[in-house]
């Protein structure tokens, strides 16, 4: 039961990650990205509204009739939307201000509503609070490196720190939509090949049965 | 028994081969590149040499690290990499040509899945990625000229040498090219023998006409490109010259300069008429060319770079599929199928 918890937790970082594998959410994605941390506030809002609208839609879900559940859903999210606002505006405000309507449109990203549909409304609390913790923590650190490849290359800085002289020679390109779409690109691939070996090493190591079934598929 | 090979089609085979037609390239290039050589030194060489070496260099990286089939001896990055190089300005540092022929070869064409594969010209990509990514660096100081006289062949080796910063506070080398003023409607008085010649500030590759009319008329004549590409693009470009020039009083004044200057040409002849990126019909060529003139009108006349050239054929590229769709050749004897009509 532990190590199933535990997969639950870790399926939204490596196996399902909702920006590389899943392919969710890329407006905000390419959007914010073109510093760290822009994308670490990004991946931190939508963790910390991904977490309790998941909560908050497992434990009403034997409540919320099923021809209503999408605006049901967005009424819960659009709530935790408005905190994060408030809060950001209040305290954080150059990132409110660096975030600017992809802020607000959190209430409609897929991701969210996606993990609500598909998991909290079938799952028990706890593990629904396992799910939003997991894929918002893998949105953040894909958010957060994509935007540090971003930052480095287009910027010359790292998470606004000048790296020496780099700045002089920075491509501006990667901070413009058109290098988003690359370095987004550039890195699924990268992702889905180390997806691959890691898959390959496995059926390498498993077992002879798995082996013959994986030759017979071929 | 089994003497018939079964195979699909191209049934007819002749001597013409991808290396050979790449060949045929380079050699129309040479003029343009010793025209390069002749107006900026032997820095526009160095530049030259560096982008194609570094083109074959990343596709043949790009094979081993694959494993792929080794490809590089088809010449065609060979190609890519001197058409990118005579894209840039005489005073570019020594990495740009690298990250730039890199970027071309890798992922413009090889992650594509090589040649013929491309979606879009590698050449025309990487340039519109290094004007992009070193928006300074690839416009702002065009080298001028230089004289052979006293050492002026190694002029642009040692700004270089003395550091970037070089280049761009000598106000000597810097100069506009006959482009950047044309919507200022500065064109009267423009030396249009020297900018057929080469003699104007401008990229390496693209200042002398005259070279890259040699070239371009070669490869017509040797049936390596469709004349109707150039022809069409041209004259759309001289035509929509002629109709801003008589908005403005100057209905002739302006269809030679915007001819001469610029890209133009080099775009018109040795990049709108790659294969794997235009299309396959005759009328579909012309619709392409139509369009590449009519974009590359629009960004000079209105838009805000003053040179549309490199963007005008790099969308016309990603219409091409729509283009070909639009104007399928038919098979012969094809019988037009009427609107809700019933045919065996």
């Amino acid at each position: 039961m532990k190590s199933k918890r535990l997969n639950t937790l870790t399926n939204g970082v490596v196996k399902s990650n909702p920006t590389f594998r899943l392919v969710l959410g890329t407006c905000p994605t390419l959007a914010v990205t073109t510093q760290a941390l822009n994308g670490l506030a990004m991946g931190a809002a939508v963790t910390f509204v991904l977490l309790c609208s998941n909560v908050m839609i497992s434990l009403l879900k034997k409540l919320i009739p099923d021809r209503v559940r999408i605006p049901a859903y967005v009424v819960i999210i659009a709530t935790f939307v408005t905190v994060v606002q408030m809060v950001m505006r209040k305290w954080m405000s150059p990132l409110y201000e660096a975030l600017g309507v992809f802020l607000p449109l959190i209430v409609v990203n897929c991701i969210i509503l996606a993990r609500a549909e598909a998991f909290a409304s079938c799952n028990p609390v706890l593990d629904s609070a396992l799910d939003g913790l997991g894929m918002g923590f893998g949105f953040t650190l894909s958010l957060t490196f994509i935007g540090m490849v971003r930052e480095f290359l287009g910027s010359g800085s790292f998470f606004g720190i000048p790296v020496g002289s780099l700045g002089n020679v920075s491509m501006s390109i990667f901070i413009m939509p058109a290098g988003g779409f690359l370095v987004y690109g550039t890195l699924m691939a990268l992702v889905n090949y180390l997806t691959r070996l890691a898959e390959e090493r496995k059926i390498r190591m498993g077992s002879h049965h798995e082996k013959g079934e994986k030759e017979a598929k071929q | 028994m089994n003497k018939f090979v079964v195979s699909s089609s191209p049934h007819i085979a002749n001597r013409r081969t991808v290396s050979g037609i790449m060949q045929e390239v380079l050699i129309a290039l040479l003029p343009a590149v010793i025209a390069s050589v002749y107006f900026f030194g032997f820095y526009a060489l160095f530049l030259e040499l560096l982008c194609v070496g570094s083109a074959i260099g990343a596709e043949a990286l790009y094979n081993k690290v694959m494993k792929r089939e080794q490809t590089i001896k088809d010449c065609s990055a060979a190609v890519t990499g001197l058409l990118l190089a005579l894209n840039l300005p005489a005073t570019v540092p020594f990495y740009v040509p690298i990250i730039g022929s890199a970027f071309a070869i890798v992922f413009v064409k090889m992650l594509f899945g090589g040649i013929g594969k491309n979606f879009a010209n590698p050449a025309i990509t990487g340039r519109v990625f290094l004007l992009l990514a070193w928006g300074a660096l690839m416009t702002k100081p065009w080298g001028s000229p230089i004289h052979w006289s006293d050492g002026g062949a190694f002029y642009y080796f040692r700004c270089i040498l003395k550091g970037n910063s070089a280049i761009q506070d000598v106000a000597a080398v810097t100069t506009a090219t006959p482009l950047s003023s044309l919507t200022q409607g500065g064109y009267a008085g423009k030396d249009l023998l020297k900018m057929f010649l080469g003699a104007t500030g401008g990229s390496l590759g693209e200042t002398s006409a005259l070279a890259l009319l040699i070239g371009g008329v070669y490869l017509i004549v040797r049936r390596i490109i469709d004349w109707r590409v150039p022809v069409t693009f041209v004259g759309t470009v001289a035509l929509f010259a002629l109709i801003y020039g008589g908005a403005n009083g100057d209905a002739l004044g302006y269809i030679l300069p915007s001819v001469l200057g610029g890209g133009l040409l080099l775009g018109a002849f040795f990049m709108a008429t790659d294969y794997s990126t235009s299309p396959n019909t005759k009328t579909g060529l012309v619709v392409f060319a139509f369009g590449c003139g009519l974009i590359t009108s629009l960004i000079r006349f209105y838009g805000s770079y003053p040179e549309g050239v490199s963007f005008a054929i790099l969308l016309m590229n990603i219409l091409t599929p729509y283009i070909d769709k639009a104007f399928k050749m038919h098979p012969f004897g094809y019988v037009k199928q009427k609107a809700g009509g019933q045919k065996k």
